[in-house]
């Protein structure tokens, strides 16, 4: 067992793919020659030379589509997007063609893809490069989608994502690409469509994903400190969305608090909470509170766009608002 | 309606002049009376069945068989069947929304495609494509795809896998004129140039996209294939009424291919006879220009020149029709007793 970053846990990820599996290559923006945007494929084409690390133009739909070719015929393509925003640009390849081209074909096509993009904003990047669009994805059926908040599940997700048969996006939280965490040295993996619970409780379940963990667990230890018994719900998969881990939450705790660290409205914690509501009504203490950031594009500033993102206070004052704790 | 959109009464290999490198036109049968290893009345065979298959498929939109989007390949044929002839088993093909002629000159079952446009479970997609969808991944024909030039990517993609396992096969990629705006097209271009990708884009210009001729919706006039001297793709451009000539621009590109020489393109010249889909008018065009193109219909001409040229008789020509006829009658009967897709079908096939 070892402490690394998160981005030294996608690296060893990639890496043993790559030594394992021929059919598997990368492509993206600057992953060879500048190793990456975010560092994650540093030394990556030295290593394995430029058929299997393919620099592309700036060219998202393109490089998107050719990976769904390339995996149509049988290889296993990981394609790095530079930023979640920029998926947009190649979202018609990502829903038209990468999710539906198996129902269309009545199961003939897969499409064993896997998207990485990194996501969240919190960088002072401003409206273009900030958004959380996994949220978007999780709703279009033909893909899986997951994001993960520590190495840990960082590269558990990603073994299970480029096993699997389908695409999968993975959504890596931006500013956790530095964060620390134990990883062991022994094989394991993370079933997709599982979320975790990181801590057990009995009066209030709180929930989020990725970077919406960090306030989160802040906001779960200052409740602790105050005696409140909090239960903490990783998601880990938006896609599919484990909601009977959550019901079982709730059927313990009679109180929910669903975080995002995306915008709140539309988001996943909306699904969470309509979920939560058709199935478990009747052990609801009180209403289901929902924390976002707040509806407006990124701004630049770094003390305004700070006020936007979801902080441990905004969740504190959900929970003391809706259940007087 | 603009005089450029006008075929030439009679095809002049002048006019259909390859661009660079390109792959020349021909008047279809050369002096000597053609070579011998192609199977002519094979040709006109699926050309006829496309056509009768397209008409039976009109037939039953009208009727309320068939539902959606309906868009026929009628007067394109001979533009499909030359490609696809020069094609090997293992070559991947691409296609867009006008799609069952492509499927059908890549010998995809006619009983399952027509199935599919009547959304029964026997159908290629078991009824949940549709006319836009075919796919048959057997024959590795990878589908009709519907958001214009979004195939694009995936014929590149299918290449990219062909050149990284290190085969000579090779991917062709159909689209249409309209395709040639959007963005992804050019991104494509692109990409398959930078990485030498074993695909043939083939270009179906039939002079309109939807309702919008060409001069309307595109700076630089109805010639495609000069401007992709900006990506180095060599280019030519073909008669696209003259299946042999469409054949041989092929067979020229398909070579220049497999011997590692990257992408090629073909601008092949057509014209649909009817609508953009069975819900248009063709209130943007004349009759005038459609009777013109009508002129040079390739399942009239091309047989009339076989028997010209003592290749074929007028008898083999009606037995062929006859039995084609036959082929497609029993299509849209197998169609019509298919059954509907059972209810449970509609979450399966979403993840694998």
């Amino acid at each position: 067992m070892a402490e690394i970053v998160l981005r030294e846990a996608l690296k060893r990820g990639l890496e043993e793919a790559l030594d394992n599996d021929p059919r598997i290559f990368m492509m993206g923006e600057d992953i060879g020659e500048y190793g990456g945007a975010y560092a994650v494929t540093d030394g990556f084409l030295k290593k394995y030379g430029p058929e299997r690390i393919k620099d592309t133009p700036i060219s998202e739909q393109a490089f998107l589509g050719a990976g769904i070719g390339a995996a149509a015929a049988g290889l296993r393509p990981i394609v790095e997007f530079m930023s979640m925003s920029f998926t947009l640009v190649a979202f018609d390849q990502i829903v038209n063609m990468a999710a539906n081209i198996r129902y269309m074909s009545g199961g003939q096509i897969s499409v064993p893809m896997v998207i990485r993009a990194p996501t969240g904003a919190g960088v002072q990047l401003g409206a273009t490069h900030s958004q959380s669009f996994e949220t978007w994805l999780a709703e279009v059926p033909g893909m899986k989608v997951v994001c993960p908040s520590t190495p840990y599940d960082a590269l558990g997700l990603l073994r299970s994502a480029i096993k699997d048969d389908n695409p999968v996006f993975m959504a890596e939280p931006a500013l956790l690409y530095g964060a620390k965490g134990e990883v062991p040295d022994e094989y394991y993996d993370i079933e997709i469509g599982k979320a975790d619970v990181t801590r057990e409780g009995s009066d209030v379940t709180l929930v989020s994903y990725g970077y919406g963990m960090r306030p989160l667990n802040e906001a779960a230890d200052r409740l602790s400190a105050k005696g409140v018994s909090v239960e903490v719900i990783d998601l880990r998969s938006l896609s599919p969305l484990d909601i009977t881990t959550v019901v079982s939450s709730v059927q313990k705790t009679y109180k929910l608090v669903v975080v995002d660290n995306a915008r709140r409205t539309g988001g996943i914690m909306a699904e969470v909470a309509a979920e939560v509501q058709e199935r478990a009504s009747e052990w609801l203490d009180g209403p289901i509170m929902r924390v976002g950031s707040d509806d407006v594009p990124w701004p630049y500033n770094r003390g305004l766009e700070r006020e936007v993102l979801t902080d441990a206070d905004d969740i504190l004052r959900a929970v003391e608002y809706g259940f007087g704790l | 309606m603009a005089s450029s959109t006008k075929p030439s009464s009679k095809p002049s290999s002048k006019r259909f002049k390859s661009s660079k490198n390109g792959a020349g036109g021909s008047e279809g049968l050369d002096e000597s009376g053609v070579a011998a290893n192609i199977d002519h009345l094979h040709l006109f065979r699926q050309m006829f069945l496309i056509r009768q298959f397209e008409l039976a498929c009109g037939e039953n939109y009208s009727n309320g068989m068939i539902r959606g989007f309906l868009h026929l390949y009628v007067g394109q044929e001979a533009t499909g069947v030359g490609a696809i002839s020069a094609l090997r088993d293992d070559d991947y093909i691409v296609s867009h929304y006008r799609d069952h002629g492509h499927a059908l000159a890549r010998g995809v079952d006619v009983n399952r495609s027509m199935a599919e446009l009547f959304g029964r479970a026997t159908g290629t997609s078991k009824g949940k494509g549709g006319s836009m969808h075919i796919f048959d991944a057997a024959k590795r024909f990878m589908g009709g795809h519907a958001i214009v030039a979004g195939q694009m990517p995936l014929a590149a993609g299918l290449a990219l896998a062909q050149q990284y396992e290190k085969t000579d096969g090779l991917t062709i990629c159909f689209f249409g004129d309209g395709s040639t705006n959007q963005g992804i097209y050019h991104e494509t271009m692109n990409l398959a140039a930078v990485w030498k990708l074993p695909v043939l884009f083939f270009l179906e210009n039939n002079m309109y996209g939807m309702g919008s001729s060409i001069e309307r919706v595109r700076a630089g006039g109805i010639d495609f294939y000069p401007g992709m001297s900006t990506y180095e793709i060599p280019a030519a451009e073909v008669d696209g009424m003259d299946v042999l000539a469409v054949r041989e621009a092929t067979e020229t590109a398909v070579a220049r291919i497999r011997a590692g020489a990257g992408p090629q393109f073909i601008e092949a010249k057509t014209f649909r006879f009817v609508g953009h889909s069975l819900a248009d008018g063709q209130k943007y065009r004349g009759q005038k220009e459609v009777k013109e193109w009508e002129q040079r219909d390739p399942i009239n001409t091309f047989p009339a020149l076989l028997i010209k040229k003592g290749m074929a008789t007028q008898k083999q020509i009606e037995e062929i029709k006859a039995r084609v006829d036959e082929e497609v009658a029993e299509a849209v009967e197998f169609a019509e007793r298919s059954p509907e897709p059972d209810p449970s079908e509609i979450d399966t096939d979403i993840l694998a």
